[in-house]
């Protein structure tokens, strides 16, 4: 099934405006990058905003520790083939560092302690604009925030009063030692993100594909068992299905989907009839209502 | 496919939330998850129903005052379009809100409670709506099944609001009237039994049929330049590309341009998208134009067709929105961002404010509050090179910011 994609036009003019906005406003811009498809979109995205120029500004993952292997590996490949710096800094530092404290038992993870090591590279590096792959479809505090979101010294989104944005226009005049998050596919759906990546050719990691992997259920998701980074009861019975991950963020928090999408457009035509949202898959927003919200407000991206 | 944005605009409690949150139950829109979670909530309320309007009130201060506060984006769609819905807040207080919502949006649902009628807020909802030139309202009549469906109420209600229509400023607005009840899903989707005497389209079928590039405000192509792209690598040794939006019309290769300030003249050697060269750069497409002769031309800078040159002066007077709890004051100085470009402006005049429920204008003011609406003439540190709001949404609108705390203080529309 070959669905017409051509609305994505409008969101990849948009998003490269956006970028490029970025990179003339700041001093010292960077992309976040995890090794997921939303910010394997948003490097295609830049590459196209200043080809045949390179992109202007670092790369920089911020590293839980608990990445699938396979992402780690592609994101090193990828910077290395864009002749970009890539910026890695890691949770574990902070965590021996005494600055923040490991989560542990049975829902334990380090998705939330990236904030502090994300402050702290902010501020080690004087980034003072970080572009991110965020999506207002994701969540619904997600979906009130603005494509320049500003963010005081110690990165908190005031969300009563954020800058309003009108037309395309962007205000990016900071004080210094405030920076600003920038969203350039803040209007783009999941769906959209894929349709992209399938239209536009893009590698990305293989856990996004359908592939046999041990795994445990609970609390009816399905949980990685390759190794000890998810916090597994004796009594939770691993079995080895055929899955796939349609995020991925940390193990820790970041369930698979039985899936034998195998292809990208195999991915496209299931994400198209799914009925479960992205975030239904992430443990960390389901611990209540509110969760995402509360976390931005720490400075979470 | 196309991309359609919508705003919205009611008044608290006329049923905003709800209605989206119907449009996105009655299209499939909600994923099995989020009807779970709504399902949820509703029942820990003590509701009979399913109270949709959580499906988009994101914040935690409004899911406990249960109204909206906040500019809020939704999406969804159809075999035939991409929906974004800016919900924007209906209280007088949050004006800027609904300004900014209305800015990047093409078609407008003003929503009016059935028992209440056109009310101080509706005039507001519509005046902005006209002010800011969005091309397609839908009058939505919501609540129907409190008034039992009345085709009297219906009707006085039309009438009401055309009256309205007559002091309106933009005479080109297509309004359309549908009679809904977001709560029982009556022609908000899908039609109803229980108005036969309404044969109009419902809300979606109306969006539906819109042809975008005739809701699109289309004038002459200006090329704002966001950055000068010099790659300085052996391959593109003498690259000079000038990266932008296109906006209004279209560039093609070979056309006679002016770059501005400078007025220096030259024409379009190239436009590329990415590594790909096109003949031809459509409306709202983000490119990179080479032009034939070596001129000085930087961010900020606008590149435009010979012969159809915009204003270029260093005043001009508009309509501005104020957005801040900061007075604008007569003297102030603000900076100006007009599309890409900023300049530093002085507040010449304030010539009057004007009501923004079409009861009139006050003269003799010095200074702006919050969400005022008033005629304004600013003198710039340069000149910029603007066209008339009216033919021009992009180059003719622009924001204030405040040079102290950097925010975004109003929002213009020049004349």
């Amino acid at each position: 099934m070959n669905k017409d994609t051509s609305h994505i036009n409008p969101l990849e003019n948009e998003a490269i405006y956006i970028i490029r906005e970025v990179a003339a406003q700041f001093e010292k811009p960077v992309l976040l990058f995890s090794g997921g498809k939303d910010s394997i979109t948003l490097v295609r995205l830049a590459q196209k905003a200043f080809w045949p120029a390179k992109i202007p500004f670092p790369l920089m993952h911020i590293d839980t520790g608990h990445n699938f292997p396979e992402t780690i590996e592609f994101r090193d490949r990828l910077a290395k083939e864009l002749g970009v710096e890539l910026i890695v800094r890691n949770v574990q530092d902070s965590i021996d560092a005494g600055k923040v404290k490991e989560e542990s038992g049975r829902y334990a993870s380090r998705n939330s302690l990236q904030t502090t090591t994300l402050l702290d590279a902010i501020e080690e590096f004087k980034f003072d604009a970080c572009i991110g792959g965020a999506r207002r479809d994701e969540e619904k505090a997600r979906a009130k925030e603005r494509i320049f979101s500003v963010r005081d010294d110690f990165g908190q989104w005031d969300e009563k009063s954020q800058r309003p944005e009108l037309f395309d226009m962007l205000n990016g005049d900071i004080e210094l030692g405030q920076n600003v998050r920038c969203f350039p596919i803040s209007n783009w759906t999941e769906l959209d993100v894929w349709s992209y990546i399938q239209k536009e050719e893009i590698e990305i990691p293989s856990i996004y594909f359908a592939h046999k992997r041990k795994t445990f259920v609970r609390d009816g998701m399905i949980w990685s068992a390759e190794d000890d980074i998810v916090f597994r009861d004796e009594d939770e019975v691993v079995e080895e299905r055929l899955v796939r991950f349609r995020t991925v963020g940390d193990m820790s928090c970041t369930a698979a989907v039985l899936s034998d999408a195998v292809s990208i457009d195999k991915v496209v035509s299931e994400i198209r009839d799914s009925s479960i949202s992205e975030r239904g898959a992430r443990i960390d927003d389901k611990r209540s209502e509110a969760a995402m919200e509360k976390r931005k407000q720490q400075g979470y991206f | 496919m196309e991309v359609l944005k919508i705003a919205t605009a009611g008044s608290v409690d006329d049923g905003k939330s709800t209605l989206i949150g119907r449009i996105l139950y009655d299209t499939k829109s909600l994923t099995s998850d989020k009807l779970e979670a709504i399902e949820k909530t509703s029942k820990q309320k003590g509701y009979d129903y399913l109270d949709f309007s959580l499906a988009t009130d994101g914040l935690v201060a409004e899911r406990e005052q249960g109204i909206t506060i906040d500019v809020a984006h939704i999406y969804f769609s159809t075999a035939k379009k991409s929906y974004i819905i800016a919900d924007t807040p209906g209280h007088v207080e949050y004006t800027r809100n609904m300004v900014t919502g209305a800015s990047t949006s093409q078609a407008a649902i003003i929503l009016i409670d059935a028992r209440k009628g056109v009310i101080e807020q509706t005039n507001r909802h519509f005046f902005i709506n006209n002010l800011l030139r969005v091309k397609e309202v839908v009058v939505a009549i919501n609540k129907m099944d409190l008034v039992d469906y009345s085709e009297e109420t219906y009707n006085a209600i039309k009438s009401d609001f055309s009256e309205l229509m007559s002091k309106r400023d933009y005479e080109n607005q297509n309004i359309t009237f549908i009679p809904v009840s977001a709560l029982k899903g009556d022609n908000v989707v899908n039609k109803t039994d229980a108005m036969p005497w309404y044969n109009g389209e419902t809300i979606l079928e109306h969006l539906e049929r819109l042809d975008l590039a005739a809701v699109s405000n289309v004038g002459t192509p200006r090329f704002p330049v966001q950055s000068v792209i010099r790659p300085k690598t052996e391959e593109f040794h003498d690259f000079r590309g000038f990266a932008g939006k296109v906006y209004g019309g279209e560039l093609s290769v070979g056309d006679a341009v002016v770059a501005l300030p400078s007025q220096t003249k030259s024409k379009i050697k190239e436009i590329y998208a990415y590594d790909k060269k096109y003949q031809t750069a459509s409306r709202r497409s983000s490119v990179t134009i080479t032009l034939e002769d070596e001129i000085n031309v930087s961010r900020g800078d606008m590149i435009v067709k010979e012969g159809d040159l915009p204003t270029i002066d260093k005043q001009f007077t508009a309509t501005i929105a104020w957005m801040d709890s900061n007075q604008l004051q007569s003297g102030g100085k603000y900076v100006i961002q007009h599309g890409v470009n900023k300049v530093l402006a002085k507040v010449d005049k304030i010539h009057h404010k004007i009501n923004p429920d079409y009861s009139g204008i006050e003269e003799g003011i010095t200074g702006l509050g919050m969400n005022d609406i008033a005629k304004v003439t600013f003198k710039l540190n340069k000149p910029i090179f603007f066209d008339a709001f009216k033919n021009h949404r992009t180059n003719g609108s622009f924001i204030l910011i405040d040079t102290k705390t950097n925010n975004t203080v109003g929002a213009g529309f020049i004349q």
